[in-house]
């Protein structure tokens, strides 16, 4: 069968169509079906995608900076902690009294003989405060250091090993107990969300919906903004800087608009992933997990936007798949990814694709 | 602009000592806006630039009118590019004065100033943004507020999408906008530079060797988009082809170790004797 080129569009609108249909489907299998029925969707398949939806949002974030503004980060795991310890602080106070130790303060703190909260802490307790500082402390971090950084022209791997140091300090950091963020065990032991059980299949069903919907307002957002004017000169930062400030453009005023709002991206998706997985601590913040964003995005195609989301998914099922299967040959398995990737689709899963579509069209 | 209506709205407008401060003579000195009010937009004067010991430019003096088009020829090492860099600002000379119309000293404005201010340099590699399209690389290049804000949300006018059609067609592009810069032959890069320049309306073009590498009907097709361009801006083109500079049939000036050696049209400075001498070595 020769596979023309309305073939391949009538494949890939099938193959999203079944994406989609089958995103909708999971949280009606989990909420509507019975436990014993054969279509049911356990908690587990949905917290797993739900966490995919996240992860897909930060490989979009590293597909704005890197694939158009061609700044490599290999830091964006910081963000997404913060994002993710923003809301976890919130999460902790919503513990109440039910901790092991029924104090109205965090077991770890107790275990550190603390008596009252440290200042940081203030109006953690309100929902409302905490979304902010979901968006704040990522957006505010990310400013600072990409001011400082683009002004003094960094660029480059500098840059990249910069924002790699950058995020090693800030585990080290997160590690120390008297920190006030739980140390190496970080949070957990979440119970509820604004007063409702999050282990609850209803709350589980609202945050997994509510990754879909970031996701998708992300996409579109990002979209938007390469259609722009912006997106235009952003991609011309990547190919030639030096030109484009020749022309009269600030770079590193358009540098740090897609940095922030990456960083932005990222908080909002690292808060979504923390009540899913019921955890938050250091590890999140490891230049290894970094890296492992930037192998999505590269895996997926960089400077198309869907690519990274699909690298994002079939790089983490494939480790979902492997760390249980075969846990001491996943590191292996990640690396043979990534160098067959470079070597053979430098354009990714995406790349591939438009390959096929110009192939058919040539046969055509 | 019409000076004497000029003095007349400061005289009513501002307290007398004020007015008066501003002007000199018949004239009213704006500064950073360009006067051409003496015909001439580039003055450079007794210009010396040393690399080392080594005379780049050796008391060189060149004037060049508003709208006109001249050609500098001269054997390598000449002087012609320092020329350019200490025009553009790239370069700075250790003495001499150079003035961009009556008023602009372009010894004291940088090289970012200067572009904004109407003096557009072509490098002699293209650098166009390759993976934009042509229309793309053009919109990119056009005159206009280059702020964050207004990337974000403004659309292109109609005077400016004419604006890029018009320029577009001037440089032969207009049947492949939508093409890869990338994409395009020596030649068409090379136009597509030019067109980023004119998108940006400068007052004064310099032209490095605008027709190195291409073939002939290219070269033709380059000396004639030139010759148009002569109406609306003044240009300086440097040039090795002489063919080419005889198309232009401009006023030549001949660089010889940092310092002007002839002006004159193509035919007199060939006959000219020092010239021979020069090129031929004899």
């Amino acid at each position: 069968m020769k596979l023309t080129e309305s073939k391949l569009i009538a494949l890939a609108r099938g193959f999203f169509i079944a994406a989609a249909v089958l995103a909708l489907w999971l949280p009606v299998g989990h909420l509507l079906l019975p436990a014993d029925s054969a279509l049911h969707v356990s908690a587990f398949w949905l917290t797993l995608i739900g966490k995919f939806m996240c992860f897909a949002i930060l490989a979009l974030a590293m597909d704005l900076i890197w694939g158009f503004g061609g700044i490599l980060s290999l830091g964006q795991g910081l963000f997404f902690a913060l994002g993710g310890y923003a809301f976890g602080m919130y999460l902790m106070r919503e513990i109440g009294l039910d901790g092991v130790y029924k104090s109205p303060l965090p077991d770890f703190m107790v275990f550190l003989d603390w008596k009252a909260y440290p200042w940081y802490w203030a109006f953690t307790e309100h929902f409302a405060y905490a979304l902010a500082l979901v968006v704040l402390v990522p957006g505010v971090i990310a400013f600072l250091f990409g001011y400082l950084a683009f002004r003094s022209r960094i660029k480059g791997v500098y840059f990249s090993i910069i924002t790699q140091a950058l995020t090693f300090a800030a585990m080290l950091a997160f590690f120390r107990n008297d920190m006030g963020f739980g140390g190496n065990n970080g949070f957990t032991d979440f119970k509820r969300i604004l007063g409702f059980s999050i282990t609850s299949g209803g709350m589980r069903v609202v945050l997994y919906s509510l990754s879909i919907a970031a996701l998708v307002g992300c996409y579109f957002l990002c979209r938007k903004l390469i259609a722009s004017r912006y997106g235009q000169v952003l991609t011309a930062v990547r190919d030639g800087e030096s030109r484009l400030m020749f022309l009269g453009y600030r770079t590193l005023h358009f540098k740090l608009f897609a940095w922030t709002l990456a960083a932005v991206m990222s908080g909002i998706a690292g808060a979504l992933y923390v009540p899913q997985v019921g955890i938050i601590n250091p590890s999140e913040m490891s230049p290894a997990q970094s890296i492992e964003v930037a192998i999505w995005t590269a895996v997926g195609g960089r400077a198309t936007l869907i690519g990274p989301i699909l690298g994002a998914f079939t790089v983490n099922a494939a480790k979902s798949y492997f760390t249980v299967a075969f846990p001491q040959l996943w590191l292996f398995f990640l690396g043979a990814i990534f160098i067959g990737v470079t070597l053979f689709l430098p354009r990714g899963i995406a790349g591939l694709w438009q390959k096929l579509i110009e192939r058919a069209r040539a046969n055509a | 602009m019409n000076a004497s209506n000029l003095i007349e709205s400061v005289h009513l407008g501002t307290p007398e000592g004020v007015a008066h401060a501003g002007v000199i003579g018949s004239h009213v000195l704006q500064p950073n806006t360009l006067d051409t009010s003496h015909r001439v937009i580039l003055y450079l004067e007794d210009i010396t630039v040393e690399f080392d010991g080594f005379r780049a430019l050796n008391k060189l003096s060149l004037t060049v009118d508003r709208g006109e088009l001249r050609c500098i020829i001269g054997p390598n090492g000449a002087g012609k590019t320092t020329m350019m860099d200490v025009i553009t600002g790239k370069t700075r000379p250790d003495s001499g004065s150079a003035f961009f119309g009556q008023t602009i000293d372009l010894l004291r404005t940088t090289e970012t100033e200067i572009a904004v201010l109407g003096i557009g340099r072509k490098f002699q590699k293209p650098t166009v943004f390759e993976n934009h399209t042509v229309l793309q690389n053009l919109a990119l290049a056009q005159k206009g507020n280059r702020g964050l804000w207004e990337c974000l949300w403004s659309k292109p006018t109609a005077e400016e999408l004419h604006q890029r059609d018009e320029i577009a067609k001037l440089i032969r592009l207009q049947e492949v906008l939508s093409r890869r810069a990338g994409d395009l032959s020596h030649g068409q890069k090379q136009w597509l530079e030019i067109g980023m320049l004119l998108m940006q309306d400068p007052a004064l073009i310099l032209l490095d060797e605008p027709v190195a590498g291409m073939t002939d009907a290219e070269t033709e097709r380059t000396a004639e988009l030139i010759l148009t361009l002569k109406e609306r801006h003044s240009l300086i083109v440097v040039e090795h082809d002489m063919d080419f500079v005889a198309q232009l049939a401009s006023k030549v000036t001949v660089l010889h170790e940092g310092s002007v050696l002839a002006e004159g049209s193509l035919a007199d400075v060939q006959n000219n004797e020092r010239v021979i001498e020069v090129y031929l070595g004899r």
